[in-house]
């Protein structure tokens, strides 16, 4: 085994084993912990499949950022009740069902798309800076999108606004 | 994958590891040479001395939760904005355009906050002083 | 595809060894800050400070280190036990890990990437998480109150901190850390001068991402006994301090990597200057000279004899150091690390300078500055810093002529918003 494929295989079981805590724990901070440990797993694949960019935003906005909002949720909200509930409640059969189906279509998928899958050879060397290309191509091909990027986070602000001012 | 990319993010691994082994290994010392003698009233929280009273994790003001939320937009904006930086030089003004538009709608919002006084944390009289 | 055997190979050694000389000498630089701060706040309130533990207090922080390690290790009542243990970890990995990003000398790095710059702001904004965990954990009022307020500090000021990196990418055009003190080489300029209020931004954002006077809110004594980590104590709580210490270190460089032109020595283009290479002979010269001079003064006593011969060998290696200085290929490799430490060594200094003036800030008064002057401020800086780039390239304007007009319309905004304030 290659030293890539090991990093990918650690990487992937930690991300999966962690997502599970995440919704097994009795604990929201545990959980909240777990999912830490879920997105960094996650933001070191970007990192292995060389989107530096992303791997680092990742970091920077989930973990330094959502997270912290997530944490801050969990403090706000009553813990005692939320811990005395059971994680999973009527649901249970309903999502196992779900869950399965999801399995054996991927599963299906994956079979059928199995030569697709196959990627050329990586470059000898890295192409060009990602940021750079992510950069030309959000300013030059994708400006649409950018700018409505910025119609959303305006949106985002004024609707946080108005949800505190309800209480 | 190629070597070169890889390897200038494996020192990054080995320090964070010698970093955490130290750490853990210094942690793990103090546990073990350290004298243990707990009391209940040396393990109860410290609150000036008085007796505890009612559990800390307690909720508290909403505005905590709305910092919190203009960080994460805010964190969004300078994200952008550290791509538009990197390739300002080769956009130019059709570059520095596009994030006016951008900027120009993130500051009404910013503005719209700062009216509605979200970001006051003290009221109008109490602030000088 | 590369093999682990391969990786393993002879550059895997050399980072190896590089990580253990820069994880070595930042552990030393931050077990003596706190020895040169307290040392230094001594005497700016006319005391004397550590003197007890060899000369003038030199072995304070190992027997502090000790004596912390030997304390008992205290776990409140109703604390969440894994998560109590796991705060002070995360806290002290942020501040220390994003090390291995900054470039000390033009050679000398622990690596250096493309997106080295985000890389050090995603690290560190790592150890907000430990503190807020650390408070959570303990089941205590105070330690609560402290992380929550903490918390809303760190966010605040991160993003006026985000926006004044961004005016240094502006005229680096690189995220690379090395390349960006290489293109101040290049350009012949430190950021600091082309961007003067993005670098003041950067400052005092830096003062309030460390926790420190006038923003130590999270640790305000009068009313918060110690803030989040009240109920710490023994190595867990040393943890705590020496990430905030770490962390002091750390947006140093960030600010001298960025601003002051990392490595360079002042003005690095001007040919005369170039005497300023011996600056690092003088400085140990005069050391070892001082101590020396001590050491005839010293009294002669038996019981001092331990303390004259820790100056006695001060002074000796010293002067050995100066002396091998004068050795043309050592004084060349020294020169980056020795400029490098130079200037975070003045920041270090401005940090406690301010520990030991300024009052502290309330809260409200905190976030208003933070909210409605630095991030206003800072976003405005941005703006303008692109104008005055674009009117450079697009209609060849004199690129510093540009750059200085678009600071000087920052400052009428910064003078507006000041205005407006109060």
């Amino acid at each position: 085994m290659t030293f890539y494929e090991v990093t990918f295989y650690v990487l992937a079981v930690v991300a999966l084993l962690s997502a599970i805590l995440v919704i097994t724990c009795r604990n929201p901070v545990h959980s909240a912990i777990f999912l830490v440990l879920t997105l960094l797993s996650v933001a070191l694949i970007f990192l292995q499949l060389q989107a530096e960019f992303m791997a680092a935003v990742q970091i920077i906005v989930y973990i330094g950022g959502i997270m912290v909002l997530f944490l801050f949720v969990i403090m706000l909200v009553n813990l005692d009740v939320a811990v005395r509930q059971a994680p999973y409640n009527r649901q249970r059969w309903i999502a196992g069902f779900a869950a399965l189906v999801l399995l054996a279509e991927f599963t299906l998928f994956i079979y059928q798309g199995r030569d697709w899958a196959k990627l050329p050879p990586a470059a000898a060397e890295a192409v060009q800076p990602n940021t750079e290309l992510i950069g030309r191509a959000l300013f030059q091909n994708y400006i649409l999108p950018f700018e409505v990027a910025s119609l959303l986070l305006l949106v985002a602000m004024v609707g946080a606004v108005l949800m505190a001012k309800q209480r | 994958m190629n070597q070169n990319y890889l390897s200038s993010y494996v020192p990054i691994l080995i320090y964070f590891l010698l970093a955490m082994g130290v750490a853990g290994a210094i942690m793990l010392l103090s546990w073990l040479i350290g004298p243990r003698k707990p009391t209940p009233t040396k393990l109860s929280p410290y609150e000036c001395g008085m007796l505890p009273t009612g559990d800390a994790r307690e909720p508290f003001s909403v505005k905590f939760y709305l910092v919190a939320i203009l960080f994460i937009l805010f964190d969004v904006e300078a994200m952008f904005l550290i791509v538009w930086a990197v390739v300002l030089r080769q956009l130019g003004m059709y570059g520095f355009i596009i994030m006016s538009i951008f900027l120009f709608l993130l500051m009404v919002g910013f503005v719209y906050e700062w009216k509605k006084g979200v970001l006051d944390w003290a009221p109008r009289q109490s602030r000088r002083g | 595809m590369t093999t682990l055997l391969e990786i393993l190979d002879q550059p895997l050694v050399l980072a190896l060894i590089r990580v253990l000389i820069v994880f070595t000498a930042l552990s030393l630089i931050v077990a003596y800050l706190v020895y040169a701060e307290r040392k230094i706040l001594a005497h700016i309130q006319v005391r004397l400070g550590p003197m007890r533990v060899g000369p003038h207090g030199l072995l304070q922080p190992i027997a502090d280190g000790l004596k912390l390690l030997l304390k008992e290790d205290i776990i409140p009542e109703g604390a969440d036990r894994a998560v109590f243990w796991l705060a002070p970890a995360i806290t002290v990995l942020a501040s220390f890990t994003a090390f291995s990003l900054i470039p000390f000398a033009d050679n000398f790095y622990v690596t250096d990437v493309n997106v080295g710059l985000l890389f050090v702001i995603a690290i560190s904004s790592l150890g907000v998480l430990g503190i807020i965990l650390g408070g959570w954990a303990s089941n205590s009022h105070y330690p609560l109150l402290g992380a929550l307020r903490s918390t809303a500090q760190l966010v605040s000021y991160e993003v006026a901190l985000s926006f004044a990196l961004i005016s240094a990418i502006l005229l680096a055009g690189t995220l690379s850390m090395n390349g960006i003190v290489k293109a101040q080489l290049q350009q012949g300029v430190w950021f600091a001068f082309m961007q003067p209020v993005a670098f003041f931004i950067l400052f005092v954002a830096a003062i309030a991402e460390t926790n420190r006077n006038p923003f130590d809110l999270p640790e305000a004594e009068s009313e918060l006994v110690a803030g989040f980590h009240t109920e710490y104590s023994g190595f867990r709580f040393s943890l705590f301090f020496l990430a905030e210490y770490a962390a002091m270190v750390l947006v140093s460089s960030i600010a001298v990597t960025l601003f002051l032109g990392g490595w360079l020595r002042p003005f690095p283009n001007v040919e005369w200057l170039g005497f300023l290479r011996f600056a690092p002979v003088v400085v140990f010269g005069a050391a070892g000279t001082w101590c020396f001079l001590r050491f005839f003064r010293f009294p002669t006593g038996r019981e001092w004899f331990w303390q004259r011969l820790m100056l006695f060998a001060l002074g000796a290696g010293a002067a050995a150091a100066a002396l091998g200085l004068l050795y043309p290929p050592v004084l060349v490799a020294s020169q980056g690390a020795f400029w490098f430490l130079a200037k975070v060594f003045l920041f270090l200094y401005a940090f406690i300078w301010f520990r030991g003036t300024f009052p502290r800030y309330r809260f409200d008064q905190l976030m208003r500055l933070g909210w409605h002057f630095m991030i206003p401020l800072a976003i405005v800086n941005v703006i303008f810093c692109g104008v005055g780039l674009v009117l450079s390239w697009e209609l060849g304007w004199n690129r510093s002529l540009s750059l200085l007009l678009a600071s000087g319309a920052t400052l009428l905004v910064a003078a507006w918003l000041a205005r407006e304030r109060s």
